[in-house]
């Protein structure tokens, strides 16, 4: 392999962890706070590009206006989501709240079904995307460098969201002790909704340069880098949001690399990430960054 | 033994049952028997998932998998040499598996041993995990069962899938594995093992001081849930006579799961009426992907349509009646009895 | 050791210098303790003393980082909970933890498995043994629970029964698991003074008719000085006192400590 090749495969590398860690920090700010894998995340994502794709496609918008507007309803659908499936489950066993994600999940994907069909639509790149930056012998797509640039600007919005403002603080506050945070006259149910609002909205950014980079959009687009995704939360630690951008380039730099340096396993590719999660819960449960967290007995 | 009146009714109703399913032929069309036929196998997965979700309270997503291992299994060994070198087009078949020819009902039990040894392998390291964390890790052992068998073309047909596979699964002999499934299950959890395990779902921590070895019950409920789901995914196979990877998708664990939480999570007959009701119900929504004509109106079918339905149906179930059908309790000839003398004039029991 | 344990009294549970530490924390320091056979002993301390911690240690919950720890002859440092138990140790817990959608006979019959000869797979085959040990297990089951006077309320549901009948049927649950030595976690909280009296009868009887050792952690003080003849009292994790219930009246480290507590409530 060429220092070249191993350039162009770290970019790519660098590309796909950075989809899968906005996804990731979605599903540790819910884990976080609820307990609770959302499992309809994904369809979140899956949605998000569905509207770009119908904003820029067929109703011909500028793919900025397209961008927001296609965030902006992803949100709105992970809100409902949490408002109709998991908020009156609130009090139930932690188990039926997660039957009920996948129950949404389900919905969505099959009436994504019903109103898009179950064909999968080619996406239009921009050109100007498409243009190549040389540097040396090494040549990048455009959109391979935006991707990660775009990540980590939204990365450090939510965290100074986090760290320095009141909102952010009552999140950080609900899940460490939900009850507490209660009695502190926190609306935690507000809290919990701007959560899912964050959540949704990274998901769907994600899911924006996800059909951007891979070219088309289809119901269930969703499911693959949903798991995954959770997976790479699940390896930098749950309930961190650090700990979700770690997993995610993680993963994305094992499922390229592992296949740039031994194509013969490309067939396995979407194996690595479980092996990856068995390894990390039988070994270091609580992640690279994760708390403790331990029953009293 | 103790023989009473519930023991000797039930032994009734099943033989007047087999009775009846024998000469199904001479009363029933094909799909009736089909839908029949279907409702025994989704029985024996939804038993089997009521005990390792709704006794144990080990939430697996990893029946899929485990119905997959089953099915392959039972169908390299109900295939001909012959068909079998016929078949594998992609790559020759591996040696010992071209000449493995066997009865049904061998092939249908190694499926479900196959299965439950592939299960004790996934349970050792996971069975450690709680709740969701389990959930997630035994989805990831079912995709990875699925993507092995994609990749395994010298065993498996690779994406191919393998077809023409003898339909041996008549309705007596689907009934006659259920009925196995369902005695084993109501032996073992109508007794002091069955109050271990729901004591084990209820309160880890109170069974270990209790002097019971958790995980070793934990990783025996999963052994033999998985065995039973691998004799479901056996006779699937032989029902549907074509078996592929992509088959054995989250969608078929969601079907099980469906069956179990509908019918009441903890109750074995619960899970028969769920398996059953929901079984029918699925197939009475194929109607909406269809097109119909209502007089001179035409609607065309929605594909799609049905899983929107049936999720919403699953969401429903959670959010207002949590416990399903019959909750924990189990439907006993004494209750049925004590429903018909409070309703004499038999309107509806 | 064993020598000196055998020249003085006949000790069943032991523990030298066990010390538990959670990170930083260190829970239980240096405890030393060591109870006869048939007494009734308890563990008394502030809240937060590291009461329930040393009997999570005990009964092998947690392994403590130093100390040894010897029950009935065995040394059980590093033991599973399970294991314990089958070596005669049972246990309640302050939170009372019980199968609440089983019912009293049920949860009764759990704690009888562990004695049980018979393995799962005779169920299936039906084997009459097998029936015959199901039917000993419910027998012995209702004994217990009409012993403990639960034999009226025996199929209903566990999690249902009064507070004072949970205590009781945990109890009950304990006792089925034939254990040699007893450990109760606050067995008086939660309960009216009528209610406390009833248990302190209830320990001492039980204690002659099961042939037990008894060790409970008690905050109520009426309850420890009635029925305990041997008391050991922690502070911050470790041994303040110890010594009868006279000797612990008048210690003044123990007033000390209990009084520090009444002014900070005050």
């Amino acid at each position: 392999m060429t220092l070249e090749m191993f350039f162009q495969h770290c970019f790519n590398a660098l590309t796909l962890g950075s989809l899968y860690a906005l996804i990731a920090i979605g599903y540790t700010m819910v884990y976080g706070i609820l307990r609770l894998i959302n499992f309809a995340h994904g369809d979140i994502l899956m949605l998000g590009a569905y509207f770009i794709f119908f904003g820029t496609f067929a109703y011909g918008w500028p793919w900025g206006v397209a961008a927001v507007i296609a965030i902006a309803g992803a949100s709105v659908v992970g809100v409902a989501v949490e408002r109709i499936a998991y908020r009156p489950l609130r009090e139930a066993p932690r188990i039926s709240a997660l039957i009920s994600a996948i129950a949404v999940s389900l919905c969505i994907e099959s009436l994504a079904v019903v109103v898009f069909t179950g064909q999968p639509k080619p996406v239009l790149q921009p050109e100007w995307l498409l243009s190549e930056w040389t540097l040396g012998n090494v040549r990048i797509l455009k959109l391979t460098a935006f991707v990660p640039l775009i990540t980590a600007v939204l990365v450090a919005v939510l965290l100074y969201v986090l760290y320095r403002t009141k909102p952010g603080l009552a999140m950080r506050a609900i899940s460490k002790d939900i009850e507490t945070t209660r009695l502190l006259g926190v609306k935690v149910d507000n809290i919990i909704a701007f959560t899912f609002c964050i959540g949704s909205a990274l998901a769907a950014a994600s899911g924006i340069m996800w059909a951007l980079r891979y070219p088309q959009v289809h119901p269930y687009m969703g499911i693959m880098p949903g798991l995954k995704a959770f997976i790479a939360a699940v390896f930098g630690g749950i309930g961190s949001v650090q700990g979700a951008v770690i997993g995610g380039l993680a993963l994305g730099f094992v499922e390229i690399m592992t296949v740039a340096f031994l194509p013969e396993l490309s067939g396995y590719r979407d194996a690595f990430a479980f092996i990856l999660l068995v390894l990390v819960l039988v070994f270091k449960p609580t992640g690279l960054l994760g708390e403790r967290m331990e029953e009293k007995i | 033994m103790r023989f009473n009146t519930s023991t000797l009714l039930s032994i009734l109703v099943m033989l007047l049952g087999g009775l009846l399913l024998w000469h199904a032929d001479a009363f029933l069309g094909d799909y009736q028997i089909y839908i029949i036929k279907l409702i025994f196998i989704n029985a024996i997965l939804a038993l089997s998932l009521n005990l390792i979700y709704g006794f144990t309270g080990m939430f697996s997503l990893g029946h899929a998998g485990f119905m997959a291992i089953g099915a392959y299994v039972a169908a390299l060994c109900v295939l001909t040499p012959e068909q079998k070198e016929m078949m594998w087009i992609l790559e020759p078949i591996m040696p010992p598996f071209d000449q493995l020819f066997t009865p049904f009902w061998i092939a249908v039990l190694a499926g479900g041993l196959v299965s439950a040894v592939v299960a004790l392998f996934i349970a050792l390291p996971v069975l450690r995990l709680g709740d969701d964390y389990l959930g997630i890790a035994t989805l990831g052992f079912a995709e990875i069962i699925r993507v092995l068998l994609t990749n395994m073309t010298p065993i498996t047909n690779g994406a191919l899938g393998i077809k023409g596979i003898p339909e041996h699964a008549t309705p007596v002999t689907c009934y006659i594995w259920m009925l196995i499934t369902l005695i084993v299950l109501a032996r073992l959890l109508f007794g002091n093992f069955g109050n271990v395990l729901r004591c084990i779902r209820d309160n880890e921590i109170a069974a270990d001081v209790m002097g019971i070895n958790v995980f070793h019950y934990k990783v025996l409920s999963f052994c033999l849930g998985a065995f039973f789901a691998g004799v479901g995914g056996a006779l699937l196979g032989s029902h549907l006579s074509t078996i592929d990877p992509k088959m054995f998708n989250f969608l078929l664990t969601f079907n099980v799961l469906m069956f179990v939480v509908a019918g009441g999570l903890g109750s074995l007959t619960g899970s028969l009426l769920g398996a059953g009701i929901i079984t029918v119900l699925l197939e009475w929504l194929r109607i909406l992907e269809e097109p119909m004509t209502i007089g001179s109106l035409e609607i065309p079918g929605v594909p799609g349509m049905r899983m929107v339905v049936f999720s919403l149906a699953l969401l429903g179930i959670i959010l207002f009646r949590r416990e399903g059908i019959m909750g924990t309790r189990e439907l006993t000839w004494g209750k049925l009895a004590a429903r018909f003398r409070r309703h004499p004039e038999g309107g509806r029991a | 050791m064993s020598e000196s344990a055998k020249d003085q009294k006949d000790i069943l549970l032991s523990a030298s210098e066990v010390t538990m530490r959670f990170g930083g924390v260190t829970a239980v320091s240096g405890l030393s303790l060591a109870v006869p056979r048939g007494a009734v002993t308890g563990i008394i301390g502030p809240n937060g003393a590291g009461k329930t911690t040393a009997f999570n240690v005990l009964s092998g919950f947690y392994t403590p980082q130093e100390g040894t720890i010897t029950f009935d002859g065995h040394s059980i440092r590093g033991r599973k909970p399970h294991d314990i138990c089958r070596l005669g140790m049972a246990r309640t817990f302050q939170n009372i933890r019980l199968s609440h959608q089983m019912s009293v006979l049920e949860n009764i019959m759990v704690g009888c498995h562990v004695r049980r000869r018979q393995s799962w797979w005779a169920a299936p085959l039906g084997l009459p043994m097998y029936y015959k040990e199901e039917r000993a297990i419910a027998d012995k089951a209702h004994a217990l629970a009409a012993r403990l006077g639960l034999d009226d309320v025996c199929n209903e549901q566990a999690g249902g029964l009064p507070y004072g009948a949970q205590r009781r049927l945990e109890i009950a649950r304990a006792l089925a698991t034939e254990p040699q030595l007893l450990l109760l976690d606050e067995p008086a909280a939660g309960m009216n003074p009528q209610e406390s009296l009833d248990l302190m009868h209830l320990i001492e009887r039980i204690r002659k008719e099961f042939n037990l050792t008894i060790l409970l952690i008690e905050h109520d003080m009426k309850v420890v000085m009635g029925v305990c003849e041997y008391i050991w009292v922690m502070e911050y994790g470790a041994l303040i006192a110890e010594g009868t219930p006279e000797e612990i009246r008048s210690n003044p480290a123990v007033i000390r400590a209990y009084l520090g507590e009444d002014m900070v409530h005050a």
